[in-house]
């Protein structure tokens, strides 16, 4: 059964128009479709938080969501992250510093993840039990979490909470 | 893996939701899709049309009436985990909404979705048994009005019939003098609930139980109240002794276990967290200003 779908969508300020099967998920459609392969698939079902980007600025699992469902909507992935310098976003540079990543497997999707917290918390000051919350839907096979965790202090934390050592 | 073939469906109304649940063979709808689309991504659910309600208004938002408070069956967990309104008028649901999912689930999760897949470690079943939620589900005969405690019919069953659509949720307000608290154990914090409780305490004027009502979840295909226990707190003061007893009563639940979570663990978790529930609900009733 074939069931193509016109649609068009923002991804990291680019609108695109195209025909999609409508049992494309959102993150197949990224990858194939767009090429854009820095959303990883490690699940596909749910569970692992790799596959995260935000739609309409909110983080969603792109596995779990129909191409055709993001359809008039604005996408954001890790490609659309960098300053148009190329400088890392700050979220990208912590995890660097602090080993937050091994493999990188995981990274696209934390990144996303920790992208949109510090969004909804501007001018707040988030503590260690805050990050670590949020990150629950990450899963990080390499790291032990306590790099990402160290990144999202450093990036997020109050200025006492910033670990300093690398 | 990748969904199987469907043919894709996006209504923009109610009605017309209604027409193709009734009208086309072999449909599902799709809610927030955390539970449907990692189904059809596993190939263990193979609809031939998918009805998709993500683009039908009249199904979201949060409005008061009364001394009830009804939710549209597709309102995002997280819509109800931001709502200013909830929170004061409904603590047991906020207490809840923390436990549920991920951040990344709970954006487009929702409510209905949650409560008609009735999966039995799922957190937002076991708040609306013990809130003795309402349920309107609409169908090809107009709507009808479901009580909560008759909406699960077996395992990841609900009542719902052919061409029927849930639509809405209604919970009562929070009285004066009245806590809740709802716990959970599970091996990572987000996970599903290898056992979880959700509790309700109301104080009379003179400090004792006027109502309580307890909910465990995880433990059987769905949610199950202490009707008993609750019964036999009534009158009395809070007290440790009070809550040790709807404790047992709770440790005597017949529980599914696992080889992970054998029946006999589950059932001490059924005691513990029982007991704490109710201390910290009765606990917030008695510092509640909330009059
Ligand atoms: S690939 Fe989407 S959650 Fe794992
Ligand atoms: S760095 Fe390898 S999975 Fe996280």
């Amino acid at each position: 059964m074939s069931d193509p779908r016109e649609i068009a969508l923002v991804v990291n300020d680019v609108r695109h128009a195209r025909v999609v099967e409508s049992r494309v998920n959102l993150a197949d459609f990224l990858r194939h479709e767009l090429g854009l392969f820095g959303t990883h698939v490690g699940c596909e079902h749910g569970v692992c938080g790799a596959c995260t980007v935000l739609v309409d600025g909110a983080s969603v699992r792109s596995c779990l969501m129909l191409a055709v469902q993001a359809g008039g909507k604005n996408v954001e992935t890790i490609e659309g992250v960098a300053a148009a310098d190329g400088a890392s976003h700050p979220v990208q540079a912590a995890l660097a510093k602090h080993h937050g990543l091994q493999c990188g497997y995981c990274t696209p999707g934390v990144v996303m993840t920790l992208i949109e917290l510090g969004r909804e918390n501007i001018g707040k000051p988030l503590g260690e039990a805050e990050i670590r919350h949020a990150l629950s839907g990450n899963l990080c096979r390499c790291t032990g979490y306590q790099g990402i965790v160290d990144a999202g202090l450093d990036v997020f934390g109050a200025p006492a909470d910033k670990g300093s050592e690398t | 893996m990748k969904a199987p073939p469907f043919k894709y469906h996006a209504p923009r109304a109610l009605a017309e939701a209604l027409d193709m649940t009734a009208g086309l063979d072999n449909a599902r709808a799709l809610a927030g899709g955390q539970s449907l689309m990692p189904l059809l991504n596993l190939r263990m659910a193979a609809p031939d049309h998918l009805i998709d309600l993500g683009n039908i208004a009249e199904l979201r938002g949060v409005f008061e009436d009364g001394a009830r408070f009804h939710i549209g069956a597709m309102t995002t967990q997280r819509d109800i985990e931001k709502s200013a309104p909830i929170a004061g008028l409904c603590p047991l649901l906020a207490q809840a909404i923390h436990h549920v999912g991920h951040q990344q689930t709970r954006n487009r999760g929702t409510i209905g979705g949650s409560l008609c897949h009735s999966d039995p470690g799922a957190e937002l079943p076991v708040a609306a048994m013990a809130l003795d939620a309402e349920l309107v589900v609409a169908g090809p005969r107009g709507e009808r009005a479901v009580a909560f405690r008759d909406f699960p019919s077996g395992y990841l069953s609900v009542s719902l019939e052919p061409g029927e659509l849930l639509t809405r949720v209604s919970f009562p307000k929070a009285g004066p003098r009245e806590g809740s608290a709802f716990l959970e154990f599970n091996l990572r914090p987000a996970d599903f609930a290898v056992v979880s409780v959700a509790a309700r305490v109301a104080l009379d004027e003179a400090g004792h139980i006027a109502h309580a009502s307890i909910a465990v979840g995880g433990v059987q295909a769905a949610p199950i109240r202490l009707l008993e226990a609750e019964n036999a707190l009534r009158g009395h003061a809070p007290s440790r002794e009070a809550f040790e007893a709807a404790a047992r009563a709770a440790a005597e639940i017949d529980c599914d276990g696992d080889d992970v979570h054998p029946a006999d663990f589950r059932s001490e978790l059924c005691g513990v967290l029982t007991r704490r529930a109710l201390t910290q609900a009765a606990t917030r009733a008695a510092g509640s200003r909330h009059v």
